[in-house]
């Protein structure tokens, strides 16, 4: 816990005042710098221990927190259910305070239970980062959106955002929605009725046509649809998902000329985006992978009120 | 059996329609007399001076957990708690292990009752056999064991067709069928109301309309069959309207509502950052849920506040929000919440509490007692309008912990309570 960033973890973005937003992408921004040096290590959190407990299969944010903790020297491990005890039945709480007793700093935790992250900051001592809890926050996630669009943007109020997709069952876009929102960009959330959650539009506005979301938009973020969805009775296939809300090159022609395409992966090609898109020129899909080290490097040191050099 | 005078206590027995300051004497285990200034000599004598003296309360929805899940709860335990709780009478649900389906589970849970128990234990029996909702379970058997309703509770009757033949066959023996109405197909995998709140909290919820769909179709099957209908914890707008109509159209139908449901709302599990303490089925609903419960409480379409006493361990509910037991203890919390939340709150008058405690779950499910009449039991819950208190889960008689009213401080408890004319519970005296 730092001065910049006055709390003990990091469980969504929807508790965050937007100073707490720009202290982690102020952050960010400073150690972006050392991810291009030759050597890319700096002492900031040596002697710190941190534990990536992931009950979800994930590559790209399991990676992204291992090469930040390690960026930052951090001591780290990583868990994977299918490598823990989690197998013989041993209850998240036990897990964590088994892991506890060892005395980590930091206990990052991807869990499919909304909430699960809320639990352990109830019942550790260890400061918690939440790395996905079920459909409810990703908060990591919407920080390097936010970083990639102030990056290309200059700036995140006022810039119309859509978000298409799996809006129901996606922690991506909650935390997107209340960290856009929060900073004042103009968010509009588009997906077809059956996967558009109930209430969501008294946070932000909902359309279920993709044409009228994109339209003069600065940016798009397509959300993934999960292989369950396609069989669950959701939409009658994924060739028409894709003709009605996947997103096209054409369908991008209504947004800006400059806008940019964002995607938190893994990518469904030719079903919520064709691939002309995904890897066209508008695409800040890479970038977003690359930003993600920085940010969660910030979310770390800032979480561990790292001392001595944290970026030259 | 020695006699019992219960002095100088405003006396209310809404069966009957009185409110006055009167004493009652119990002899034999039965009201004798209910009048001013009795004397009786030899009689053991309760100064009710400054107290409100009740038909006592019959919870008609208690889950004993024994046999089974004694680990969670047994009938001592769970009585005991109904007694510290000012309830004389519970209706103990059939989802023990094994289920209550046959007459010799009913009679080992009596058996049990007269062993242990400290207030009155009606059994209910299953509907189906082994609640599977496939074939039903021997009423005739059950009733004759000693039981007073069937239902297959925290198990939805499914099939409608089942739910027609209980409906028909349950009339041959007068027992009411108690419904936990909820359309699976909506609830798949819910651990919450569905709304703006499951939203933002990342929940599966399931709406409202999953229990109205079934309590739409089970007024519907009432009618149709002219069966006996109660409707297990009632916590929807659109349900309460349903069985309001059906009531107006003659349908045999009674409802019962929890405490939580009239208090609390889905936003509690927001408020409490996913305490599995509020995680319930049927969950707590929105505020224009909860508004319309509690008029149906006024205006009588409701006719029984009963606890969905659920006690669970501690393992079953310390886990992630969506892997919880769903449930909440509600025996030693239910009558201090109503007087304090309800009726010094003055959303509900005291006679109305004390009908829908006593006197409307008596009627709704047949039972003896709920009136304090000559010739009924002598079973009274007095109340102390005063006390105050405060909810500490640790020092509950049952074995559950699991209330989300940790905490809350109340002005008003019971104070004695009485079954059969002998004192089961009272407040420790420097409470009152």
């Amino acid at each position: 816990m730092s001065g910049l960033y006055p709390h003990r973890h990091l469980l969504g973005i929807e508790p965050l005042e937007p100073s707490d937003i720009v202290a982690i992408l102020d952050t960010a921004q400073a150690l972006r710098e050392v991810l291009d040096r030759p050597i890319k290590k700096v002492p900031a959190l040596r002697g710190k221990t941190v534990v990536n407990l992931f009950y979800e299969a994930s590559t790209r944010t399991r990676a992204s927190f291992e090469i930040a903790e390690k960026v930052l020297s951090a001591d780290s491990l990583s868990i994977a259910t299918s490598t823990s005890s989690v197998q013989k039945g041993e209850t998240l709480l036990d897990t964590a305070r088994n892991l506890e007793a060892m005395n980590p700093d930091m206990i990052v935790i991807r869990h499919a239970s909304a909430g699960a992250a809320h639990f352990l900051a109830r019942h550790c001592r260890s400061a918690i980062v939440n790395a996905g809890d079920g459909a409810h926050e990703h908060p990591t996630q919407a920080l390097l959106d936010a970083f990639t669009l102030r990056q290309k943007k200059g700036r995140l109020a006022g810039l119309r955002v859509a978000i298409i997709g799996d809006v129901m069952h996606s922690r991506v876009a909650r935390s997107n929605v209340w960290l856009l929102t929060k900073m004042g960009a103009d968010v509009i959330l588009c997906a077809p009725p059956t996967l558009m959650p109930p209430g969501i539009e008294r946070i932000a506005p909902v359309t279920n046509r993709i044409d009228e979301a994109v339209e003069g938009a600065d940016a798009i973020m397509m959300l993934r649809i999960q292989q369950e969805r396609m069989t669950g009775g959701y939409f009658p296939s994924t060739r028409e998902y894709h003709a009605r809300f996947g997103l096209t090159g054409e369908r991008v022609r209504r947004a800006k000329k400059d806008v940019l395409i964002l995607h938190p992966g893994p990518m469904n090609r030719g079903v919520e985006i064709a691939s002309e898109v995904a890897d066209g020129p508008y695409s800040v899909i890479l970038d977003q992978v690359t930003n993600g080290v920085a940010v969660r490097m910030a979310v770390l040191y800032l979480l561990l009120g790292g001392g001595g050099e944290a970026a030259a | 059996m020695s006699r019992l005078l219960i002095k100088g206590g405003r006396v209310i027995d809404p069966a009957v329609g009185l409110d006055d300051d009167l004493d009652v004497l119990i002899d034999e285990g039965t009201v004798q007399d209910v009048a001013k200034r009795i004397a009786a000599r030899g009689a053991e004598v309760i100064d009710a001076a400054g107290l409100v003296v009740c038909p006592g309360f019959i919870d008609a929805h208690t889950h004993l957990r024994e046999p089974g899940r004694e680990d969670k709860e047994t009938i001592a335990t769970g009585t005991r708690a109904a007694a510290a709780g000012g309830y004389t009478a519970v209706c103990a649900m059939p989802n023990t292990d094994p289920v209550n389906d046959t007459a010799g589970v009913t009679r080992l849970i009596l058996e049990r009752a007269r062993e242990a128990a400290a207030v009155r234990v009606y059994p209910i029996g299953a509907i189906t056999r082994g609640s599977r909702g496939e074939e039903l379970a021997e009423y005739g058997d059950l009733r004759d064991a000693g039981c007073v309703a069937v239902s297959d509770d925290g198990r939805p009757v499914a099939s409608a067709r089942v739910m027609r033949r209980a409906l028909e066959y349950a009339q041959s023996f007068d027992l009411p069928v108690i419904d936990h109405c909820e359309e699976p197909s909506l609830f798949q995998g819910a651990s919450m109301n569905e709304g703006p709140v499951s939203t933002l909290l990342g929940l599966r919820g399931a709406p409202s309309a999953a229990e109205a769909i079934a309590v739409e179709r089970d007024v519907l099957l009432a009618e149709l069959t002219r069966g006996r209908l109660h409707i297990a914890h009632i916590s929807a707008a659109a349900s309460v309207d349903a069985v309001r109509r059906g009531r107006a159209r003659g349908v045999r139908v009674t409802a019962e509502v929890t405490p939580h449901h009239l208090l609390l709302t889905d936003e509690e599990v927001r408020r409490s950052e996913y305490d599995t303490s509020t995680k319930m089925n049927p969950p707590l609903r929105s505020e224009a849920d909860r508004q319309a419960v509690l008029a149906g409480v006024r205006d009588g379409t409701i006719d029984c506040i009963a606890t969905d006493h659920a006690p669970h361990t501690v393992d079953d509910k310390k886990v992630e929000f969506d892997q919880a037991a769903f449930g909440i203890v509600g025996l030693e919390t239910a009558v201090g919440l109503c007087l304090d939340r309800l009726v010094a709150a003055g959303v509900i008058d005291l006679r109305r509490l004390v009908q829908v405690l006593s006197a409307g779950p008596a009627a709704a499910l047949g039972l003896p007692g709920g009136c304090l009449d000559p010739g009924f039991p002598g079973d009274v819950t007095i109340l102390d309008l005063r006390r105050k208190w405060r909810v500490d889960p640790d020092r509950f008689a049952s074995k559950g912990r699991n209330t989300p009213f940790g905490g809350w401080t109340l002005t008003g408890a019971p104070a004695f309570t009485i079954v059969a004319g002998r004192v089961v519970w009272r407040a420790h005296p420097k409470a009152r």
